[in-house]
């Protein structure tokens, strides 16, 4: 802080209370609920919270959850991708129209949105009777639950990238035309590698939100016990059923899937720094 | 190899950034795209490249019609303004680029690869950069670089988009004449943007002066010296100073400058008169309306002198030593009329006037450019 010009020195008692007010927050808000999930799983000690999750439902959950971001992250990190290059690297009327479209999953409540699938594919729905007849399960069905996945956290790629190649520009695409390289070239020697750290960062965040999603997959799941519920679904039914050592044992688990996620982030972010340290 | 340019108009919104320019350049010739900011030089520019295309018009290279050819079938170098390097590359990588990225059959094998980079570092005189990163090396450099991408993928016509702007003043010298040489040596026909006359004048064969989306004069310097077209060319070209005068039974009022008036056949009307500082004279008089403002020694005997004549600043040559604030007189030996009508007439004072000084053909240049 001494390195801080004038302009930027504050009294001392204004910064002290600032980074003390923000650290309060960061433990209260965040720290002790997390701290809270780990105490009351292992309330019992070790045997009961292990033997919550190796319990069938509850691994049923735990793959489930797995099988859904494993299909929602890529998918999402493909959208994100190319819908990212469409805005910043192309002049298209509704360019400002998709943009806005982009943000749509952040603005709307997420139970809405699976609502809104319900209403489309379910028994009742506008396709349901056509569904139905081919004998296609969308609602109630791991293809309900990865719809509702992508469309929550579709944002966070495109989110990440947009920015960041809004700044960076169209130049070197145009360098890497004259220089005779095709859209996928330039695409993938120029563009792509332009982004790959902010990419990834993305991806990490995404796969955090596909895995503890709760409200658009609480209304296309159908909770069927051991086939439609995922790990946030499961830790609901658990919790209502006054089973709380196996509610937060799973909630464990699934916090420390995030926290993991989280970790690997901030590894990144310190190894694009450093590349970035040294190029400079 | 030849570029023909006919009629070529683009749009953007309601605005005309070309509105109907041809152009047509020899095969080996070096040409300026001069012009103020706005004048639609780069967009004539990225319409060559491929990079944009016209609304109306035709753009032929090497006789080949170039409607509908993208960019990258072009085979046309172009030097980015900023150089666009690729980033994440290291130099070396950037100049393979173009090499890297042809088709599997047209590719030749990495040692040739290699090596051809190794020329083209040679070529450009940075061979010890070739594994940093375009932000590890300077501006100067980094022009090499971008000059060096360019040249790997063999074009016959090269395009250089305002490149030394980010330059400091004395390597930008240094580059212009060496990126002329270069030029010359492989035989290319080059087309140059610009917005600092010098930079056209020393460089190019000809240049075409661009204003509002036209070419209002492609010639050579030396003709646009002489016998600009239009009253903006002549503002553009060089230093002069500019007077506005009237015309009234075919004499041109000047007293109001301090110069004797003018006898010469255009009609009555508004006009402007051009001279250049060496076709203006300033000789020490005690009598004289003017004051000197300025002296700058101009390393030839003379000083270049700014006099004040009732607000109105003039420049020219004196011959003799003379200080700020010395009163003088002011006699123009020559300069150029520009009518309102858009008719133009070179005036140059009656035999017995002291002939014009021949200074340096662009006062600002150093006598060594």
């Amino acid at each position: 802080m001494s390195a801080a010009g004038p302009a930027a020195a504050d009294p001392a008692w204004l910064r002290w209370t600032a980074v003390t007010l923000a650290l309060l927050l960061a433990v209260v808000i965040f720290l002790l609920p997390l701290a809270a999930v780990f105490t009351e799983a292992l309330r019992r000690g070790w045997e009961p919270a292990l033997a919550a999750i190796q319990e069938e439902d509850a691994r049923a959950a735990v793959r489930l959850t797995l099988l859904v971001a494993a299909i929602s992250v890529p998918v999402n990190a493909m959208g994100g991708v190319a819908a990212a290059w469409a805005v910043t690297k192309f002049d298209f009327p509704g360019r400002r129209l998709l943009i806005t479209l982009i943000e749509l999953p952040f603005s709307v409540s997420p139970v809405i949105s699976g609502l809104v699938y319900v209403l489309l594919f379910g028994a009742q729905g506008y396709l349901g009777p056509w569904l139905q007849e081919h004998d296609i399960e969308i609602i109630f069905a791991v293809p309900g639950l990865v719809l509702a996945t992508v469309f929550v956290t579709f944002p966070f790629v495109a989110r990440t990238l947009i920015p960041l190649m809004q700044e960076q520009g169209r130049d070197e695409e145009e360098a890497a035309a004259t220089l005779g390289a095709g859209g996928w070239d330039i695409f993938r020697r120029v563009t792509l590698p332009n982004v790959k750290w902010a990419l990834l960062s993305g991806v990490l965040l995404c796969n955090a939100r596909a895995m503890g999603e709760f409200g658009a997959v609480s209304v296309v799941s159908g909770h069927i016990r051991g086939q439609t519920n995922t790990m946030p679904l499961h830790v609901e039914i658990l919790y209502n059923e006054y089973m709380f050592v196996g509610a937060f044992a799973v909630a464990s688990l699934l916090a420390l899937l995030g926290l993991l996620t989280l970790l690997a982030k901030a590894l990144l972010e310190i190894l694009a720094g450093r590349r970035m340290g040294d190029a400079a | 190899m030849t570029v023909d340019v006919e009629n070529l108009a683009r749009r953007f919104g309601g605005t005309a950034a070309l509105d109907g320019v041809s152009l047509a350049l020899e095969p080996g010739e070096f040409v300026a795209l001069l012009g103020p900011s706005g004048s639609g030089k780069t967009t004539l520019l990225r319409v060559l490249a491929g990079l944009d295309f016209p609304d109306e018009g035709r753009v032929r290279i090497a006789g080949r019609d170039m409607a509908g050819v993208p960019a990258r079938e072009r085979g046309v170098g172009v030097v980015f303004q900023n150089y666009a390097l690729f980033r994440h590359m290291s130099v070396a990588e950037n100049v393979a680029f173009g090499l890297r990225v042809r088709p599997r059959n047209r590719r030749p094998p990495e040692a040739e690869i290699q090596r051809r980079v190794r020329e083209l570092l040679e070529l450009v005189q940075i061979p010890e950069l070739a594994a940093r990163y375009p932000d590890q090396v300077s501006g100067g450099q980094r022009q090499r670089v971008a000059l060096a991408r360019a040249l790997a993928i063999e074009p016959q016509l090269l395009l250089l988009d305002e490149p030394f702007g980010a330059l400091d003043a004395l390597v930008r010298k240094e580059v212009r004449r060496w990126v002329r040489g270069l030029h010359d040596r492989l035989g290319l026909t080059s087309i140059l943007v610009t917005h600092d006359q010098e930079e056209a004048m020393e460089m190019a064969d000809r240049v075409a002066v661009m204003e509002a989306g036209r070419i209002v004069q492609l010639d050579t310097p030396d003709a646009l010296l002489q016998t600009p077209a239009t009253a903006f060319v002549a503002g553009f070209m060089g230093e002069a100073t500019r007077l506005p005068l009237c015309i009234r039974g075919r004499v041109a009022r000047l007293s109001e400058f301090g110069l004797d008036d003018v006898e010469l056949d255009l009609p009555d009307g508004e006009a402007v008169l051009f001279l250049r500082p060496h076709e203006v004279r300033i000789e020490p008089s005690a009598a004289g309306r003017a004051l000197v403002r300025s002296v700058r020694p101009e390393g030839t005997g003379g000083t270049r002198i700014l006099a004040d004549v009732d607000g109105h600043r003039i420049e020219g040559i004196c011959a003799v030593a003379l200080a700020r604030g010395d009163a003088c007189r002011i006699r123009a030996v020559s300069g150029t009329f520009f009518h309102g009508d858009g008719t133009s007439r070179r005036w140059s004072a009656g035999p017995g006037a002291p002939a014009p000084l021949d200074s340096s053909r662009t006062p600002s240049a150093s006598p060594a450019g």
